[in-house]
């Protein structure tokens, strides 16, 4: 099919849609939602053709209550936060990090989690906390991160566990029943470590298409092409149109990483509650690297910003322009919630990516 | 205490001795010029015939060296080339050094060779200057304030309020280079490009464009918030809209997949050595001609227009016939997490 040009293949959705109702796609992944956006895809599909976004933000589904807990311990003059860059700007109950570090607290701005074992290396009189968010993509580093800490004998290095697994997302999702989905968009670079076979109890159990898909415009119109052809001939598959960077087995030797140092644990996920399974927790032999344990934190109560309806936006429950603060109290630079702030949430995007009112119709659509 | 011997020391801004030599031994040398040498407080310029542009500009960045440049190259071409995009020909600058203690003085030597050669390549001098060390902070080592004179060229009219519906759009290469380059180069990015920094004085690519004698309307140079941000002031400044097509945008192979990888949109990465002209439509052709027949053009390309709207934004028509806006990029755009 390389040789189809994605006109060609827009044509091909097009008429494989045209059953007369709609199709609703939900993109699993953050990144997903930005790259449909940013590379037209988006406003290529036909008024029937619904991209959701699912929970797949990284910062979105992080919960208010960690937040919290992140900017306490920023708070503690001995302790030095290290966290990605999209972290910094979501405000928590009492402001963001980013506030916090303007008014004299030492927040750290890192690539990685190496990065951070790196800085707590150089800098033995301070207590450095990583802030360990995201899905497979980022757990293999920080468990490799934690490997390298106990290694080096970095014991002012720890992390505060806050990652999360994609697939107990999609099944709690399905299970609660109330988002119409077709099909998903699964996210090549999740797949890449976890293998396509993951994504077999969604076709097997619920009867819902997944194809994995890469960033690239061609690989994501053939995965919309590929789902939407399923769905019209009432069919379930898992297809895989990312190519050989992505193997039914995944990456072994990074879920290695993840086994040697997390175990699966309950997680909190933002207005999802608590799915079961769903996070890392550090294994026995590195409770010493639990920020939680070490500065005896607990997360308290998850709560939603006021009026903002990230958690329904996560669930494909909603789509931004329903939030009556979108783009009036809630900007990019003024951001109520993390879906705002982040460079993958999907408020941010519609925002950054839409007409500013050819939108309004959008969403009446 | 043997650092004192190779790393800047709170003594060497404290006026006396140290100071002297720094600036004697190490600096004045080599930068020398008829208006510096003579080290009295103020530069006598000789009157210039046209109107004077006036500029300023104060440079931070990290690390200091980045690929294909460093902090005094950036200073430099930074306000050489917000001189020459109003038209005019860079004469003279200023330079203020505020050094932290702790600095390598190899560091420093390189920089100001460094700034030395590109005042030649820009055909600018360093007619003052100052120095003052500071105690240790953050460790950024170094910032650079400027200021800069250039002499208007005659009929040169760079003035956003005459763009009109129709003209069109050229960006004289590849852009994203810098930002991507000096990202990648931060430490600890964990992976490595072989892409290099664009920064380059304009002077030069400007001069050829003035001279096929377009009636040039607008060039500004693309540097923070990238050509996204550009493009937002021009339609604010202009009340109307901007169409570009993905495809018509230069950006190498490397630059697109360093973007990718760390989830940025090259149009909102800076540039410090790539500009947008506005030329009316007519005039275009032969606009394109100059900047490719210049080596800091070779990749010029016209990538849109301006059009009459209602509701005026930049729309970009992407690679794959859709639609999308582009906006200024909040902040620092920062790589995303996974
Ligand atoms: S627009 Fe703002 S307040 Fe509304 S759901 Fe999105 S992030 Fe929350």
């Amino acid at each position: 099919m390389s040789d189809t040009t994605l006109q060609d293949i827009c044509r091909q959705i097009a008429e494989a849609s045209n059953l007369g109702r709609r199709i609703n796609l939900m993109e699993v992944c953050g990144t997903h939602t930005v790259a449909l956006f940013r590379s037209g895809v988006k406003s290529l599909m036909p008024a029937n053709v619904r991209l959701v976004s699912g929970p797949g933000c990284p910062v979105c589904v992080t919960s208010q209550a960690y937040l919290d807990v992140a900017c306490e311990l920023a708070e503690r003059p001995e302790v030095t936060v290290c966290t990605y860059g999209d972290m910094v700007r979501v405000p928590g109950r009492t402001g963001s990090l980013e506030q916090r570090r303007a008014t004299g607290a030492r927040v750290v701005v890192v690539y990685s989690a190496r990065d951070a074992v790196k800085y707590a290396a150089r800098h033995p009189d301070e207590q450095v906390v990583f802030l360990a968010v995201g899905f497979e993509t980022t757990a293999p580093a920080t468990a490799a991160a934690v490997l390298e800490a106990e290694q080096r004998k970095v014991d002012n290095f720890t992390v505060l566990p806050g990652h999360k697994l994609v697939m107990p997302a999609m099944r709690a999702l399905l299970s609660a029943g109330d988002v119409p989905i077709d099909g998903f968009i699964c996210p090549g670079h999740v797949s890449v470590v976890i293998g396509v076979n993951a994504y077999r109890p969604i076709v097997e159990e619920f009867g819902k298409p997944c194809t994995v898909a890469g960033f690239e415009p061609r690989q994501m119109l053939l995965a919309i092409l590929s789902l939407v052809r399923q769905a019209a001939a009432g069919e379930a598959r898992l297809e895989n149109a990312y190519g050989v960077a992505v193997t039914d087995e995944g990456n072994a030797a990074a879920r290695g990483f993840i086994d040697q140092v997390f175990k699966p644990a309950n997680a909190v996920w933002r207005a999802m509650g608590t799915i079961p399974d769903s996070g890392l927790a550090l294994r026995w032999g590195y409770e010493q690297f639990d920020a939680f344990a070490r500065f005896g934190v607990t997360l308290g109560e998850d709560y939603e910003p006021e009026g903002c309806r990230c958690g329904e936006v996560i669930q494909g429950k909603v789509e931004p322009l329903e939030c009556p603060l979108f783009g009036e109290s809630c900007t990019p630079a003024d951001p109520v919630g993390p879906c705002m702030v982040s460079s993958e949430g999907t408020c941010a995007a519609w925002y950054k990516y839409n007409r500013p009112r050819a939108g309004a119709g959008v969403a009446k659509r | 205490m043997s650092d004192t011997r190779d790393r800047i020391v709170l003594a060497h801004g404290g006026g006396g001795e140290m100071t002297r030599r720094l600036l004697a031994e190490r600096i004045i040398p080599r930068l020398a010029n008829d208006l510096l040498s003579p080290l009295a407080d103020s530069a006598v310029l000789a009157p210039l015939k046209g109107s004077i542009c006036f500029t300023t500009d104060a440079f931070v960045v990290q690390p200091l060296e980045f690929p294909g440049g460093d902090i005094g190259r950036l200073a430099v071409c930074g306000t050489v080339n917000d001189l020459a995009v109003m038209g005019a020909v860079p004469k003279v600058l200023s330079l203020a050094l505020v050094i932290e203690e702790g600095l390598l003085l190899s560091t420093l030597d390189r920089i100001i060779d460094s700034i030395a050669a590109t005042a030649r390549e820009a055909n600018v001098v360093i007619g003052t200057g100052d120095t003052k060390v500071v105690e240790r902070r953050g460790g950024d080592g170094l910032t650079i304030t400027t200021a800069g004179i250039g002499e208007l060229r005659e009929g040169a009219r760079i003035d956003a309020r005459r763009i009109s519906a129709g003209d069109v759009l050229i960006v004289n290469g590849g852009i994203a280079e810098h930002g991507l380059a000096v990202m990648s180069a931060r430490e600890g990015l964990a992976f490595d490009t072989d892409l290099c920094s664009d920064v380059a004085p304009l002077t030069g690519l400007l001069n050829a464009i003035f001279e096929t004698g377009a009636d040039v309307r607008f060039v500004r140079d693309a540097t923070r918030g990238g050509v996204a941000g550009l493009l937002a002031d021009l339609v604010d400044d202009t009340g109307l809209a901007i169409e570009i097509r993905e495809e018509a945008v230069p950006l190498s192979p490397v630059a697109h997949h360093t973007a990718e990888v760390l989830g940025l949109d090259p149009l909102t990465v800076a540039n410090e050595g790539k500009c947008v002209v506005v030329v009316p439509e007519r005039e275009a052709e032969r606009v394109l001609v100059a900047c490719k027949a210049h080596p800091l053009g070779r990749q010029a390309a016209i990538i849109g227009r301006l059009v009459e709207s209602d509701a005026p934004c930049v729309e970009l028509v992407t690679g794959a016939g859709g639609r999308r806006v582009v906006q200024r990029p909040y902040g620092e755009d920062l790589p995303r997490i996974c």
